[in-house]
């Protein structure tokens, strides 16, 4: 607690016509139930935010399914962020209204960066969270010496190590990790701050659904790039992992789907195990 | 009892709205001073940059506002809504605040992560040990914050928060109280800031 600031635990759903699913590496999905009341459970156990992501959206070219934000939000009062098929600023609007308090963009921002600015400057930044998908390149896959002296320096060497244009490369994915647009991650969450988003949400592909933790490396190179806050997501298997990624990954957030939906860890025993890692979050919640 | 929200057309007023409605109060969304005028208690949500409270001087809104206070009518301001209170911002020094508090706004310069978003805690100034809208909330608590700029610890702070350096979180002076926080999106300690809002308007406010 040396500067007040807490580490946040963001609980996602990914949703897709109406229910809450999840598969391995953006595939194989598995129904696991009721979006409005997950999030309440969710919020109720202790998630400092809620995330709903319409992972299908987008791949379907259909819009967000407004009624089921507006269920989901209608009894929660935690930040909720929602994404998935936001093309306009109509969208989004619809979505504000609907009860979301932040959107998030991923597709639609490659594509008309302007959006971006747009929304922010109708709702506040605070209100955009640009989410990247991305995948490591196979250079940087094969390159295991960036994650080794990360482990071996720890975060305070990391700025030195990701400086300027960084060691990690990673490719920026759309549409569900469908489609591959050649941009590079850290490069596009600068341009995307600079155009007016309020926080990065970024996705390891390579780490997400595998339960084996975050790409601590990748997390850090964006943390360093950008000054607004940044979550990580991906990979979350283990209250260790979240340890992890708010240690060497520089996280302000991470967030996890999987690990929460099957009652496999309580968002409250992951925050106990945090806490006495030294990490500041918010409990009791 | 109906609560009167300014819609000053930034940022989103869904969420407070939504907040007032679990409570089980009314509310009217509004930007017509004479509405304002008539408002039994008001609430200014807001987020954004500081020049959007220009809207408010533009329009007569501000003027209304001030009318409303003078007459008692319990006033909370919300984030933006709270910096408004006091006598201007450094985000857009060209528009003036109520200067309801002394001082004015200033941007986080404390090397750490601007914007300040997530969850923190809020301790009661002296002043603040009988504040009406902190009424069971316990100190230590936490809420939501989300900004980059921050209110000075003046005359009229009941709670302060600490972010690499320690900021105004909540005011209160009569039926004037702000926060610098979202109580509409702080869960249950929220929740009861804005029940006890409530309470104090329908008991009659200062009056």
């Amino acid at each position: 607690m040396s500067n007040g600031s807490t580490r946040r635990i963001i609980a996602c759903l990914d949703v897709t016509h109406g229910r809450v699913v999840k598969g391995v590496q953006f595939v194989d999905l598995i129904d696991a139930g009721d979006p409005a009341e997950l999030a309440r459970l969710h919020a109720e156990s202790g998630a400092d935010e809620i995330v709903l992501l319409d992972i299908t959206a987008t791949s379907d070219a259909r819009p967000i399914l407004i009624d089921v934000v507006r269920r989901t939000a209608s009894q929660l009062f935690v930040p909720f962020t929602v994404g998935g098929g936001v093309r306009s600023l109509d969208d989004a609007a619809a979505l504000f209204d609907a009860g979301a308090d932040k959107i998030s963009i991923n597709s639609a921002a490659i594509k008309q960066p302007e959006i971006i600015t747009q929304i922010a400057e109708r709702f506040g930044s605070q209100a955009v969270v640009v989410a990247i998908d991305a995948k490591r390149r196979p250079a940087a896959l094969t390159s295991n010496s960036s994650v080794a002296i990360t482990a071996a320096l720890g975060r305070q060497n990391l700025g030195e190590i990701f400086s300027g244009e960084s060691n990690i490369s990673a490719e920026v994915y759309l549409a569900g990790g469908r489609v591959a647009t050649g941009r590079d991650a850290v490069a596009w969450a600068r341009e995307a701050e600079s155009r007016g988003a309020g926080e990065i949400l970024l996705t390891s592909m390579d780490c997400d659904g595998t339960r084996n933790g975050f790409d601590c490396p990748l997390t850090a190179a964006v943390a360093q790039a950008v000054s607004i806050p940044v979550i990580a997501s991906g990979g979350a298997g283990t209250p260790q992992h979240f340890v992890e990624v708010f240690e060497a990954g520089s996280a302000d957030a991470a967030l996890a789907a999987s690990i929460f939906h099957f009652g496999i860890h309580d968002v409250r025993e992951l925050k106990a195990t945090l806490q006495q890692a030294g990490i500041p979050v918010r409990l009791p919640c | 009892m109906t609560v009167t929200l300014i819609d000053y057309r930034a940022g989103n007023l869904a969420s407070v709205r939504k907040a007032f409605a679990f409570l089980g109060r009314q509310t009217v969304t509004t930007e017509d001073p004479d509405e304002v005028r008539r408002a039994t208690a008001l609430v200014l949500p807001g987020v954004g940059h500081f020049s959007t409270t220009e809207r408010l001087a533009t329009s007569g809104v501000r003027a209304a506002v001030e009318e409303a206070i003078a007459r008692g009518v319990p006033f909370l301001g919300i984030c933006v809504g709270m910096q408004w209170q006091f006598g201007g911002s450094t985000e857009a020094p060209n528009t003036a605040g109520l200067a309801l508090f002394k001082g004015s706004c200033e941007r986080f310069q404390t090397g750490l992560k601007v914007p300040h978003v997530g969850w923190n805690r809020i301790v009661r100034t002296s002043e603040g040990a009988e504040s009406r809208l902190l009424r069971g909330v316990e100190d230590g608590s936490f809420v939501y914050f989300t900004h980059s700029y921050r209110a000075p610890v003046v005359a009229g702070v009941s709670a302060v928060t600490s972010y690499g350096e320690t900021f105004a979180a909540c005011v209160e002076r009569g039926n004037i109280f702000g926060t610098q926080f979202h109580p509409e999106k702080s869960g249950d300690n929220g929740l009861r800031m804005l029940r006890n809002f409530c309470e104090f308007a329908e008991e009659g406010g200062a009056r």
